[in-house]
C-alpha cells in the first residue's frame, strides 16, 4: 500500500516523513522537494513522474541513500538512513539498494558476468558461490548466454537486463529504477518493463522508479507525480500532499 | 584477490596508454638507475680508498714530478710503514681508442702497500725478475683476451721520439674490494727508467704511502709538506680517498650534475604518470560513481586508484631496472676504462624499486583522492 499522508502503521518498508532537499547555487537557495511524505510497503512497485527539475531524481537519491536530505526523515526496513554516516551509507547501500540506471552504466571492460558480479565482491561469497548467485541473476534477466560477452557485444536493451541482474544479484530490500528505458526503443522498453514486472509479481520485489513515459508508469501499481517538489498522487486531487498530511 | 581482475581490466583499457606509460616508466627508471651506477662509479674511487694510505704528489699539481730521492724522506718520518713511488707511462695499445691506466711501480713496495690488490706469488717472482715484466688488471686482461705469458707492445711518444715498449705479462692482479680498479697495467720501475731521457730521470710522479695507523695521517701529511716547504718541488700530501675525489673533481662536479639530471628524470616521470592516472580517472568518472553507488566505499576507490598506479610503476620499474640488468655491463665494458667500472648494486636496484613505488603512489594519490571525494549525485548527472 503506497501512502503520501504520512499517516501510514509502523510496517510499511520505506517510511519518507518531511523531507526537505535544498540546493544552492551562486548563492541562491533552490528548494527541490518539500516536505515530503511516502510510505511503500514491500512489493509495491511506485512509478514516480513529473516535469524536469520536478525533483524525481533527487528523491530517488536521497531513497538510495546517495543523498541527504536539508530535513526530514527516511527509514527503511526499520533503519533511519537520514543521520548515517557516509561510511555506513555505503554498506547501508550494498545491502539494501540495487540501482537501475539509464545509461546502464556497466563497466565496459568487464564481461556481463563480470559486471553482475560486482555487489558481490563486498561480501563474504566463495568464488563458487558468487558463481551461482551470478548466473542465477543472469537467467532471470533472459542473458544466461551471454555471460561473457562484454557491453559492447550487446544491444541496448540487452545492456539494461544485465544491468538488472547487477542490481538484483545481492537480492537488495529494494530497487530504484531512474529512467530504466529511457535510452531504448519501444520494443526493448516493452521487455525491460515485463522483465520489471515479473520481478515485482514472480519474485516480490519493491520497486520504486522514475520514467517520464506514461505507458510505462502505466506498468506501475502506483503513480505519483512530482511538480515543484510536491508529492501528488495520480487521479487524486492535484492538491499537494505536505508533511504531517494533505492540506 | 578478488578485485584484482577488475584492477588488471582497468588498465588495459587502453592498450597503447598503457603500453607508453609503461614505456616511458622503463626509460625513466633505466636512466635513474644507469645514473645512480655512474655517480657510484665516480665516488667509488673515494669509498674504496685505503684509510691509512696517503697520497703525496707536486704541489703544482699531479702531472709535475717530484725528486725520486723524496722517499727516503718519506720513510724516516715516524708513522710511514711503508712508501711506494709510481708514475704515470700513457702509452696507447694498438689504438688510441685502446684506453687504460698504465703505472710505473716499484716492485720493491707496490705490494706492501696496495695491499688489496693481489698477484700470485709465483706470478710476482716473475715480474720482479724480469725487466720487461707487466701486470694487467683482471679485467684488463679479460677486456683484450690477454693472457700470461703474452707480449704486449704499447706506443709511447712521452719520453723522446715515439717507440714501441715491448712486455711480457708475467701476472694478473685482481681486487680483494668489490668493485675495486682491476683496470690498471703496471710495469718495471727499471725498465721504464733505463729508457727515459737523461733529464727526466731521477723522478717519481707521485709517492702512495702506508701509514701505521689511520691515526697518524694529518701529522704524517704536515710533516711530509712542512718537510719540503720552500723546495723547487713542494709537495701536497692527503689522504687517499681525498685524493679520488679532487681526482674526480678534475672531471667537474659530475656528481651534482648527475643528481641533477637525476631529479629532473624523477620529476618528470611523476607529471607524465600523475598526467595518465588522472586522464584515466577523469574518463571513469561515472563507473566510480556506479561503483560507489552500488557499495564500494571511498577508501576502496582510493585503493582502486592507488593499485592500479602501482601496478604500472612496478611494471614499467621492473622492466626499466631489468634494462638496466642487461644493458650496464655491456655499455661498461663498452666505456675502454674511461670511467671507474660500472657496478649496479643490489642497493642501487632496491632504490629503483622503492622509487618507482614511490612514484607509482604519489602519481595516482592526487587522482585517487580526487575520486575518493567524488559525489556520486553529481559523477552520475555527468554520465
Amino acid at each position: 500500500m503506497i501512502r503520501v499522508d504520512g499517516r501510514s502503521d509502523s510496517s510499511s518498508l520505506i517510511k519518507v516523513r518531511g523531507i526537505n532537499k535544498t540546493y544552492s547555487r551562486g548563492g541562491e537557495k533552490i528548494q527541490v522537494l518539500q516536505g515530503l511524505n511516502l510510505d511503500v510497503d514491500k512489493g509495491d512497485f511506485v512509478a514516480f513522474m513529473g516535469p524536469s527539475g520536478s525533483g524525481k531524481t533527487t528523491l530517488l537519491n536521497l531513497l538510495g541513500g546517495l543523498d541527504v536530505p536539508s530535513a526530514g526523515s527516511i527509514t527503511v526496513d526499520g533503519d533511519e538512513i537520514t543521520h548515517m554516516s557516509a561510511s555506513k551509507l555505503t554498506h547501508w547501500r550494498a545491502r539494501h539498494v540495487g540501482f537501475i540506471f539509464q545509461m546502464y552504466n556497466l563497466i565496459p571492460v568487464l564481461t556481463a558476468f563480470q559486471n553482475v558480479e560486482l555487489p558481490l565482491l563486498l561480501t563474504k561469497l566463495s568464488k563458487s558461490e558468487r558463481r551461482k548467485h551470478v548466473e542465477t541473476a543472469l537467467s532471470v534477466v533472459g542473458l544466461a548466454d551471454r555471460m561473457n560477452h562484454y557491453p559492447r557485444q550487446l544491444s541496448g536493451g540487452q545492456e539494461q537486463r544485465v544491468t538488472i541482474a547487477r542490481a538484483i544479484v545481492s537480492d537488495p530490500t529494494f530497487l530504484l529504477c531512474d529512467e530504466p528505458t529511457g535510452d531504448l526503443d519501444r520494443k526493448s522498453a516493452d521487455e525491460i518493463m515485463a522483465l520489471i514486472d515479473e520481478l515485482v509479481g514472480k519474485h516480490n520485489k519493491t520497486i520504486l522508479m522514475v520514467t517520464h513515459d506514461a505507458l510505462v508508469a502505466a506498468r506501475a501499481h502506483t503513480t505519483l507525480h512530482l511538480d515543484k517538489g510536491v508529492l501528488i498522487e495520480a487521479g487524486k486531487s492535484a492538491q499537494p500532499v505536505l508533511a504531517g498530511g494533505a492540506v | 584477490m578478488k578485485y584484482s581482475r577488475l584492477i588488471f581490466a582497468n588498465l588495459f583499457r587502453k592498450k597503447i596508454r598503457l603500453i607508453l606509460t609503461i614505456g616511458s616508466f622503463a626509460v625513466a627508471l633505466f636512466l635513474f638507475t644507469f645514473l645512480a651506477v655512474v655517480k657510484g662509479a665516480f665516488s667509488r674511487g673515494t669509498e674504496l680508498a685505503g684509510a691509512d694510505r696517503l697520497v703525496v704528489i707536486n704541489r703544482v699539481g699531479l702531472i709535475n714530478t717530484m725528486p725520486l730521492a723524496y722517499g727516503d724522506k718519506i720513510r724516516q718520518i715516524k708513522g710511514v710503514m711503508f712508501a711506494t713511488h709510481n708514475n704515470w707511462f700513457g702509452g696507447v695499445y694498438q689504438d688510441e681508442k685502446n684506453f687504460f691506466p698504465q703505472f710505473v711501480i716499484d716492485p720493491e713496495n707496490q705490494r706492501k702497500v696496495m695491499t688489496e690488490m693481489r698477484v700470485p706469488d709465483d706470478q710476482w717472482k716473475n715480474f720482479v725478475s724480469d725487466r720487461q715484466g707487466a701486470i694487467a688488471g683482471r679485467n684488463l686482461a679479460k677486456r683484450f683476451k690477454w693472457k700470461v705469458g703474452d707480449r704486449i707492445p704499447l706506443q709511447n711518444a712521452l719520453y723522446g721520439p715515439t717507440k714501441t715498449w715491448e712486455f711480457n705479462l708475467d701476472g694478473i692482479y685482481t681486487n680483494d674490494k668489490e668493485g675495486g680498479d682491476e683496470s690498471q697495467f703496471w710495469l718495471q720501475w727499471d725498465y721504464f727508467y733505463e729508457n727515459i731521457p737523461q733529464q727526466i730521470k731521477g723522478q717519481a710522479g707521485w709517492w702512495v704511502l702506508k701509514l701505521d695507523s689511520p691515526d697518524d695521517a694529518v701529522r704524517v701529511g704536515k710533516a711530509i709538506d712542512d718537510g719540503f716547504a720552500n723546495s723547487s718541488y713542494e709537495t701536497k700530501t692527503e689522504t687517499e680517498s681525498a685524493f679520488q675525489a679532487g681526482f674526480a673533481k678534475q672531471l667537474g662536479n659530475i656528481q651534482a650534475l648527475i643528481t641533477t639530471i637525476g631529479s629532473v628524470v624523477f620529476f618528470t616521470l611523476l607529471l607524465v604518470t600523475g598526467n595518465t592516472m588522472a586522464i584515466s580517472i577523469r574518463e571513469r568518472t561515472g563507473e566510480l560513481a556506479v561503483l560507489k553507488a552500488i557499495g564500494f566505499t571511498d577508501r576502496f576507490v582510493l585503493f582502486f586508484v592507488l593499485s592500479e598506479s602501482l601496478v604500472i610503476a612496478l611494471i614499467g620499474g621492473l622492466l626499466g631496472l631489468g634494462l638496466a640488468i642487461l644493458a650496464i655491463p655491456v655499455v661498461g665494458a663498452n666505456l675502454n676504462g674511461l670511467l671507474p667500472p660500472l657496478l649496479l648494486s643490489a642497493t642501487a636496484l632496491g632504490l629503483g624499486v622503492v622509487l618507482a613505488v614511490l612514484v607509482g603512489v604519489a602519481s595516482g594519490l592526487l587522482p585517487g583522492l580526487g575520486a575518493m571525494r567524488l559525489r556520486v549525485v553529481d559523477a552520475l548527472r555527468r554520465v
